[in-house]
């Protein structure tokens, strides 16, 4: 199958680990994947600070790139930055109807990455081996905003020798927000290190993720909580295309 | 203005002082999974959960298009009842034809029960200028008035008191000389105010739904208070924002529902008064002569906006139940009668942004809100509606600026962005000692302090996804499981 990718700004920026995961996983599933060279970021950190005309140079360039007859399918790594091309920026372009027009287009083309092999491909076994617990963080884009609940559920389920351990409240969200996490920094980091500490009480040496900030967020305030001694061992964070592209 | 408390303290030093309060944040912490267990529960059982939501929508929705139509049928049914109608444009407004009851009456001695609308024009403390007393009848708001506190909750306002704090404060301010066992402090609040209903000439109260075809006003309450309130005085006002209105009982029954699943998790409250007119001729119960405020303080504006969606809340407080940032600064960190993510959307509707602080930014927008809400309020694209509204009329605070224009450039244009990546990665590595992540000592870097305050901060990559995808050699196809539905669609 002919795909489009959409990796997400930081994972080109900070975790390219995760989006040659990602890729491996796609290209093992049989995908032929393309990616547009014109891309930078979604912007939504721009309009969710309100600054809804400066989103509109962002998100024209991201409409530019994969809005082609070219692209039928196109397959988001982040859920974020999938949620503001496909429910906001039918708001910074509400004066632009021709921008509009191309925005509803993206829409229907759009699958976030597990959605995309679940459901699309119809895999729920991609044949990984993963041998450690694992707990996975339903980031509220994905999750709530996308819907997208079972896919990556199922495919944890079906990973090889991975234990998996819900965590508490697994769908509240780890006080990211975008610009709200520099903004406020001490209200976000009160609910990360919340957040954190029911990743702990799991007792999983992982913690997994299908959406790129919040396993920032949460990776800054394990380190965090590591180095002041609130966290007495490591756990790993890893975007859930790492464990799907682990043979074990 | 009483919306707004606290207002010499900044958001940050009021989210400080709510942190450093282990009960109150525990407290509101505790709270939230007590209601947000008994919702979830409820909720999960009822049959019909969504539709009643979405007739909710549609009932709500109706009142708004045809405002003007409903609080005249209201205050023509109300009247036709017997009551004294009074149309109150402003907080203001409301708060004269207040003074007016009371002055013509000679009244100085008023009961009250719990009211959201009162405590928006601030009535306790005008009518206690001019010498009434008015007495908080309501458990919870009678602490905090005799403690001289606010609402940390909009359903339950004195979350933030323990029984040590609250039996203290009653020794304090009244001399209660019993123990902290909650009964006992209960029934001393019961003998003390049993006194004050008798003797009270006048009664205040708020109103849940107010019915325009029956020209009802009702009272949902777990103390029985407001039921006293509401018959004991011989006279009696009634709160009502013109946003209360609902058509008919067919809709009211819609609403009462909703209403105490969503707000405390339970089936139903303990009292639900329906009042339709005051003491008829020979009826030895109930108040003579009553009054209703009928009441629009900004609402009416807040039709035909972006905002006009809120005007369906009926202030359960089940979105402040679910919110992950009002469970660590409670009601105080906002500094709003309206806290949490439901006063993020209506305490700027109703005052405007010059004197809310950066409060509309104490949001992470995760969309938890608006996922739970029962009238299906897009509670958080509504408060990023006004954070757009704050940058378009100019009131953002012109030290961003520059920041988010050339974050504009960075994130659009591909060679900025390919040089920012080239110049990056070794100078944040460099900032970083060497290592991977910036770590609690690059707490001083401008704006990267904001996150390094309090989380670790991985610096940029040295390698980029896009330079390795060009170049990478694609995996061969493996034949994959595929699940029971099977098969590629």
């Amino acid at each position: 199958m002919k795909i489009a990718f959409f990796p997400g700004c930081m994972v080109d920026m900070i975790y390219p680990e995760i989006g040659i995961a990602a890729v491996n996983v796609l290209e093992r599933l049989g995908c032929e994947i393309e990616m547009p060279e014109k891309i930078v970021c979604c912007g939504q950190g721009l309009i969710n600070s309100g600054y809804r005309e400066e989103n509109k140079a962002a998100a024209r360039m991201i409409v530019e790139a994969y809005d082609t007859p070219e692209y039928e399918t196109i397959v988001s790594l982040t859920g974020s930055c999938m949620n503001a091309i496909v429910n906001d920026y039918p708001l910074v372009f509400k004066d632009e109807p021709e921008w509009l027009e191309r925005a509803a287009r993206l829409k229907t083309k759009f699958f976030e990455f597990t959605d995309f092999i679940v459901n699309e491909l119809g895999v729920t076994d991609v044949g990984a081996v993963f041998n450690d617990t694992v707990t996975y963080h339903k980031s509220c884009h994905v999750t709530r905003l996308l819907g997208v609940k079972e896919p990556p559920l199922k495919l944890l389920e079906n990973v090889k020798g991975l234990e998996y351990i819900e965590m508490a409240h697994a769908d509240r969200c780890c006080g990211f927000g975008g610009t709200f996490s520099f903004k406020q920094p001490v209200i976000a980091g009160e609910v990360v290190y919340e957040k954190c500490q029911t990743i702990i009480d799991t007792g999983a040496n992982v913690i997994c993720g299908a959406d790129v900030p919040c396993l920032m967020n949460i990776k800054g305030a394990l380190g965090r909580m590591r180095a002041d001694g609130r966290l007495d061992r490591d756990i790993r964070v890893m975007h859930i295309a790492q464990i799907l592209d682990s043979r074990g | 203005m009483s919306i707004l408390y606290d207002t010499d303290k900044s958001l940050k030093e009021r989210v400080a002082a709510s942190l450093d309060d282990d009960f109150k944040h525990n407290a509101i912490k505790t709270a939230q999974e007590v209601f947000y267990v008994g919702r979830g529960k409820l909720v999960a059982e009822m049959e019909g959960w969504e539709d009643l939501r979405r007739h909710a929508v549609e009932v709500r929705n109706h009142v708004t298009e045809n405002l003007d139509y409903y609080v005249k049928k209201f205050a023509t049914n109300a009247e036709a009842n017997g009551y004294i109608m009074h149309y109150a444009p402003s907080g203001d407004d409301a708060l004269w034809e207040v003074l007016d009851i009371f002055e013509e009456h000679g009244a100085s001695y008023a009961v009250k029960s719990k009211s959201m609308m009162t405590e928006e024009v601030g009535l306790n403390e005008v009518l206690e200028e001019t010498g009434i007393k008015i007495t908080e009848t309501d458990c919870a708001e009678n602490i905090l008035q005799t403690a001289g506190s606010k609402p940390s909750h909009i359903v339950v306002p004195a979350l933030h008191f323990d029984r040590e704090a609250i039996a203290d404060i009653y020794r304090k301010k009244r001399g209660y000389e019993g123990t902290t066992v909650p009964e006992e402090i209960t029934h001393y609040l019961r003998k003390i105010l049993r006194h004050e209903f008798m003797e009270a000439e006048v009664g205040i109260r708020g109103c849940n739904f107010a019915v325009a075809e029956t020209g009802s006003v009702t009272l949902v309450t777990n103390e029985g208070n407001g039921r006293m309130v509401d018959t004991f005085p011989k006279i009696q006002i009634v709160f009502v924002g013109i946003d209360r209105i609902v058509p008919d009982l067919e809709s009211l029954d819609t609403m009462m529902a909703l209403l105490p699943r969503s707000a405390v998790g339970a089936k139903m409250t303990a009292y639900f008064s329906l009042d339709s007119g005051p003491a008829g001729p020979g009826e030895i119960d109930g108040p003579e002569e009553v009054h209703i405020i009928l009441m629009d303080n900004g609402r009416h504006t807040l039709a035909n906006t972006e905002f006009e969606d809120m005007l369906r809340c009926m202030r359960c407080g089940a979105c402040l139940n679910i919110c992950p940032v009002y469970r660590h600064i409670t009601g105080h960190g906002y500094g709003s009668i309206y806290p949490g993510p439901m006063g993020l959307v209506l305490t700027p509707g109703l005052v405007g942004y010059d004197d809310i602080d950066n409060m509309v930014f104490a949001c992470s927008l995760c969309g938890a809100c608006s996922e739970h809400c029962p009238v299906g309020i897009p509670i958080h694209d509504l408060i990023r509606e006004h954070r757009i509204k704050i940058v378009e009329e100019g009131k953002n605070h012109a030290i961003e600026v520059p920041i988010f224009k050339a974050l504009e450039l960075f994130w659009s244009n591909v060679p900025v962005y390919k040089a920012g990546m080239v110049l990056g990665p070794p100078v944040m590595k460099a900032l970083a000692g060497g290592g991977d992540a910036l770590d609690a000592s690059s707490a001083w870097i401008p704006v990267v302090k904001g996150w390094t305050s309090t989380r670790d901060f991985d610096v940029l990559s040295t390698k980029r996804f896009t330079e390795w995808f060009k170049n990478h050699e694609k995996l061969p196809t493996e034949q994959p499981k595929q699940n029971e539905e099977g098969g590629e669609q």
